[in-house]
């Protein structure tokens, strides 16, 4: 049985389809990076699986109930963790602990221990009566995560919840996702940070409402890239990406820092020929040429392409 | 169902006495507001500024001036010399009323043939003051003629005779105070811009901040929300209305004639239907600063001039009449001088907790409308 399961989920807002009958299915413990660019729907189909927003058609069935039917039961089985970190400043730790507790009806013994859990994930314990505002982003972002498992929901929801936290407090926060994971929770995960997808069982990039691919990231590499990619480390970026983007052979470029890819049909000797168009003809010193395994980003912008066309 | 709502209603409490500044607001500008408002909004009209222009200057003019001074209604600013004074007096608001006594004044009334005649200038500006004036002055002279009446049919052996003698006694309010006419519309007022303004503040705080995400994630229901946050508000504001309620009775006499369980019950109703206002302000602001404008708009206004709190319904135009009813201090206030003016029961104004519920309800029922509205909307 799966723990989440779509059918044609659709969402308009007026004339503007923001979720356009997407269906996925999400087995029980799975971790799941559901990624896309900003305004994609990602949180517009992460509000109608909580059963917040009703859809306009198609179903889903979260945690075995129908988000259509039966929206209350669907809310008793899941957590959610917004982007905005939605913890009360004004409260201290123990204090937003205790109302989300209450909120998700825990109370005496349960509510001690699962207190005492969140506080551990945290590292909180000792700092109970701390005020919330004054943590710093990493602690705040897992207190966050422990209060919206407080209830040990089945399915967790996070909507970018890295968002804005430095890169060692990201790392132990899939730490603490794996966690969820292996004890069998499924974790619904949006994220702009493409080095996160990596950490996912799965994954599905959507565009303008669209489900457009679906898979592992190595499923992904293979399978929706065909293209070779090649990576220029080079002076005058810029310049030398002008002139690669001219070139009949290059199907798609982009920058990386100091670095250009290019994704070219086959993989022939193309070290020479842009050795020589670059240097020799433009006089751009060229540093190294070298044929790499596409990252996560390239298989993206390479899909986003394509369905701008 | 319990559990949950105590979550939500400790929470507030505590983000409450944290708020240091809001929590001083709530308790402390009412009894601010009810101090200046009672010894500001009066309409009893003392010590006025009375000129004199005595062209007589006998011992029998003097004594017509004093009878003016014997009470607290006339202040004596100024004795007049010339007639071109008298002007001037007017004109610069030195007094806002100028007696004249003429040269004969003594004379005429020691002959008795015709009555004499005294003449007095009144500031007309604000009309409402100068009719009281008028008619201060048209009693402390009558009295006096009364009296020298009575002296003089003494003089000559007959005794005065009055065909008529008009006792009148003012019921609940007998000395006219209108302190006590306003002080209930003032707790109104206090009552209900508190509750509207602190309840939709409280909850477009969390629509603002995104905590309201939170809890709509989680299983609990708008009621167990809704409850949950009213509680601690409606707390406060019982206890405002308790703080009131004895410093209206320290600092202006005014005590509790009728029922105090009717009392709380009264006050209890008119602000659980205020904080429907309150919800229903939430719903249509989205952000702090609107929800402020908004609820002090809604509530301030409508309960200063449409409640009968200073204006009196019955002498505004129909439509007009029919537009007070959008504020439920209107309807408090008529259960509120019941009770705390005239000591009377239930039987007297049970209509008018009708009205409350009736207007609380409403509120609701249109915030639930509009919510689910906004939630296709978004």
């Amino acid at each position: 049985m799966f723990s989440i399961e779509v059918n044609n989920l659709t969402k308009k807002f007026g004339n503007f389809t923001s979720v356009d009958e997407i269906s996925f299915t999400v087995k029980q413990g799975e971790i799941l990076g559901f990624l896309g660019s900003n305004g994609a729907g990602k949180s517009t189909t992460i509000r109608m699986l909580c059963g917040i927003l009703a859809p306009t058609s198609g179903d889903a069935l979260v945690g075995g109930y129908s988000i259509v039917k039966e929206p209350d039961k669907v809310k008793l089985n899941l957590g959610y963790m917004s982007q905005r970190f939605s913890l009360y400043n004004d409260l201290t730790v123990e204090e937003n602990i205790n109302f989300f507790g209450g909120v998700y009806g825990l109370a005496g013994k349960h509510l001690k221990e699962r207190k005492q859990w969140v506080l551990e994930i945290s590292n909180l314990v000792g700092k109970e009566k701390i005020l919330t505002g004054s943590l710093p982003g990493g602690i705040k972002q897992r207190l966050a995560l422990g209060t919206a498992v407080i209830h040990q929901p089945k399915i967790v929801f996070l909507d970018e919840p890295t968002s804005g936290v430095d890169p060692i407090s990201r790392r132990n926060f899939w730490e603490l996702i794996h966690q969820l994971s292996d004890n069998g929770t499924t974790v619904f995960v949006t994220t702009h940070y493409l080095e996160e997808a990596e950490f996912c069982n799965n994954i599905i990039l959507i565009d303008a409402g669209k489900l457009i691919a679906e898979g592992n990231s190595k499923k992904l590499k293979t399978e929706y890239l065909t293209n070779s990619i090649i990576e220029i480390e080079c002076s005058r970026v810029v310049d030398a990406l002008g002139i690669l983007e001219a070139q009949n052979f290059v199907e798609e470029t982009s920058i990386f820092g100091n670095k250009i890819h290019i994704s070219v049909k086959e993989y022939l000797d193309y070290k020479s020929k842009i050795k020589n168009l670059l240097t020799d003809e433009n006089g751009i010193d060229v540093k190294s040429i070298n044929k790499i395994v596409p990252t996560l980003e390239d298989v993206f912008i390479h899909l986003l392409e394509k369905n701008k066309k | 169902m319990i559990n949950r709502t105590k979550a939500i209603a400790k929470k507030e409490i505590k983000q409450l006495k944290r708020d240091a500044r809001m929590l001083f607001v709530i308790l402390f500008f009412p009894v601010f507001l009810l101090v200046i408002f009672g010894y500001a909004v009066t309409f009893d009209v003392h010590h006025i500024k009375l000129a004199i222009f005595d062209k007589n200057k006998t011992e029998v003019s003097r004594d017509y001036i004093k009878s003016f001074t014997e009470s607290t209604y006339f202040d004596i600013v100024k004795y007049l010399d010339a007639d071109k004074e008298v002007k001037e007096t007017l004109d610069e608001k030195y007094a806002q009323v100028v007696l004249v006594i003429p040269a004969d004044f003594s004379n005429t009334l020691a002959t008795g043939s015709q009555p004499t005649k005294v003449q007095f200038l009144i500031d007309g500006v604000d009309g409402n003051t100068a009719t009281i004036i008028m008619n201060y002055v048209n009693g402390a002279t009558r009295s006096y003629s009364l009296k020298i009446q009575e002296d003089y049919l003494a003089s000559i052996g007959g005794k005065f005779y009055q065909p008529i003698n008009l006792e009148a006694r003012y019921w609940f309010n007998p000395n006219l105070e209108s302190t006590k006419f306003l002080i209930p519309g003032l707790i109104a007022m206090i009552l209900i811009v508190t509750a509207v303004v602190s309840v939709s503040l409280s909850l477009v705080r969390e629509k603002e901040r995104g905590t309201i995400e939170q809890i709509n994630v989680s299983s609990i229901n708008t009621l167990e929300l809704l409850i949950g946050k009213s509680l601690p508000y409606i707390f406060l504001a019982l206890l405002n209305a308790a703080f009131i309620l004895t410093a209206g009775y320290f600092l202006f006499d005014i005590a509790i004639k009728g029922s105090y369980i009717w009392l709380f019950i009264t006050t209890l109703i008119f602000v659980i239907s205020s904080i429907g206002l309150g919800i229903l302000v939430s719903v249509i602001a989205d952000s702090q600063q609107i929800a402020f404008t908004i609820a002090t708009f809604a509530s301030l206004l409508p309960s200063v001039i449409l409640s009968g709190f200073i204006f009196p319904i019955d002498s505004m135009p129909l439509p007009i009449q029919i537009i007070t009813n959008i504020t439920p201090a209107k309807f408090f206030i008529v259960a509120l001088r019941a009770i705390v003016l005239r000591g009377v029961g239930p039987e007297a104004f049970w209509d008018q907790l009708l009205y409350l519920i009736l207007f609380g309800t409403f509120m609701l029922t249109a915030a639930s409308i509009i919510s689910k509205k906004k939630a296709r909307a978004v």
